[in-house]
C-alpha cells in the first residue's frame, strides 16, 4: 500500500512530506521505542512506528534509509524535527492510535514485519 | 592490504576526513554520520557499503555524545577499505568483553530516555563491519577503529 493509503488507514495527520506519500510505496514496518533496537534490525524501505519524537528518530531513519515515520498515541515531534525531516525527505504521519492498534490495522492490510525473528 | 597512516591526500585514491563531536549535545548526535553518508554517497560508493558506514558510524558518534567531553571522527577510504576512527576523551569502558554483550548497558536514564543505553551499540556495530578494533582506557577514553572491506566492483570504482 502507499504512505498515503497509510494516512487514510490511520486517520492520520501529515507533518511533513506530503508530496512523497502516493510514491511512497509500504510493504513492511517495524514498531518500537527503543531506537537501539530499530537500529540493530529494521531493515532498509520499511516504516517506522513510534512514541519517541526528538530528532534522533529522524537520524535514525536517515542511517538505515527508512521509508517515513508514524507517530503514535497522538505524539507529534517538535519544529526543528520536523525541519530536519523534511530536509532529508522524510514523511511523517501522526496517528491518534495506539502502538498496538496501529501495527494490528496495517498487519490486516497486508504490511509485514522487516524481519521472522530478531 | 591494510593501509595504515594513509597519510597524504597526496595518495591516489585515499580520501581522509575529520569531523569533530561534542560530548553531551544529543541535539546534534548524528550530524557527523550524516555527512559522511553524504561524502560516501557523491563518491558513488556501494548503497550496501554507505548503509553498514552510516550505522556503525551512528552508533559509534552516539557513544561519544553519552559518554564522552569530546570526539574525533576520522574517515579513511583507500580503493580496498573504508576506515572509520572514532576517538574520545570521556570515561571510557572498563570491561570491553562486557560491554560487546548484548544487553549490557552502563546508560543514564537521560539517554534511555532518548531511545538509546539498549546495550546493542558495540555488537550492532561489530555486526556491521568487517573488522572492529577497540582501545579503551577507563577515565580517560576510547578508540574505535571500524573497518568495511571494499569488493572490487567495476561499478564503484573511485579514481
Amino acid at each position: 500500500m502507499t504512505l498515503k493509503e497509510v494516512k487514510d488507514l490511520l486517520h492520520g495527520e501529515v507533518l511533513c512530506g506530503d508530496e512523497l506519500l502516493d510514491s511512497t510505496q509500504i510493504d513492511k514496518a517495524f514498531a518500537a521505542d527503543l531506537l537501539s533496537d530499530v537500529l540493530a534490525y529494521a531493515k532498509e524501505r520499511t516504516l517506522l512506528i513510534t512514541g519517541i519524537t526528538n530528532q534522533q528518530v529522524v537520524r535514525t531513519v536517515e542511517m538505515l534509509e527508512l521509508c517515513g515515520i508514524v507517530f503514535v498515541r497522538g505524539k507529534k515531534p517538535d519544529a526543528e524535527t520536523i525541519t530536519l525531516a523534511r530536509s532529508k525527505h522524510i514523511p511523517m504521519l501522526t496517528t491518534r492510535y495506539i502502538m498496538f492498534e496501529t501495527c494490528g490495522r496495517l498487519y490486516q492490510r497486508g504490511v509485514r514485519g522487516c524481519i521472522e525473528c530478531a | 592490504m591494510n593501509v595504515h597512516n594513509t597519510a597524504g591526500s597526496d595518495k591516489a585514491g585515499v580520501l581522509e576526513k575529520t569531523f569533530t563531536i561534542q560530548g553531551g549535545d544529543f541535539i546534534r548526535a548524528g550530524e557527523v554520520s550524516s555527512t559522511i553518508k553524504k561524502v560516501l554517497k557523491e563518491i558513488g560508493m556501494d548503497p550496501q557499503i554507505i548503509r553498514r558506514a552510516a550505522i556503525a558510524s551512528f552508533e559509534a558518534e552516539i557513544n561519544v555524545v553519552c559518554y564522552a567531553d569530546h570526539g574525533t571522527v576520522h574517515l579513511t577510504i583507500t580503493p580496498d577499505e573504508l576506515r572509520i576512527v572514532a576517538e574520545d576523551r570521556g570515561s571510557g569502558i572498563a570491561d570491553i568483553e562486557l560491554a560487546m554483550q548484548e544487553g549490557f548497558s552502563t546508560a543514564t536514564e537521560e539517554i534511555r530516555e532518548m531511545g538509546f543505553g539498549a546495550g546493542m551499540g558495540l555488537p550492532n556495530i561489530k555486526k556491521n563491519v568487517d573488522r572492529l578494533f577497540i582501545e579503551s582506557t577507563t577515565g580517560e577514553g576510547t578508540r574505535l577503529e571500524m573497518v568495511i572491506e571494499i569488493k572490487p566492483r567495476g561499478t564503484t570504482e573511485m579514481q
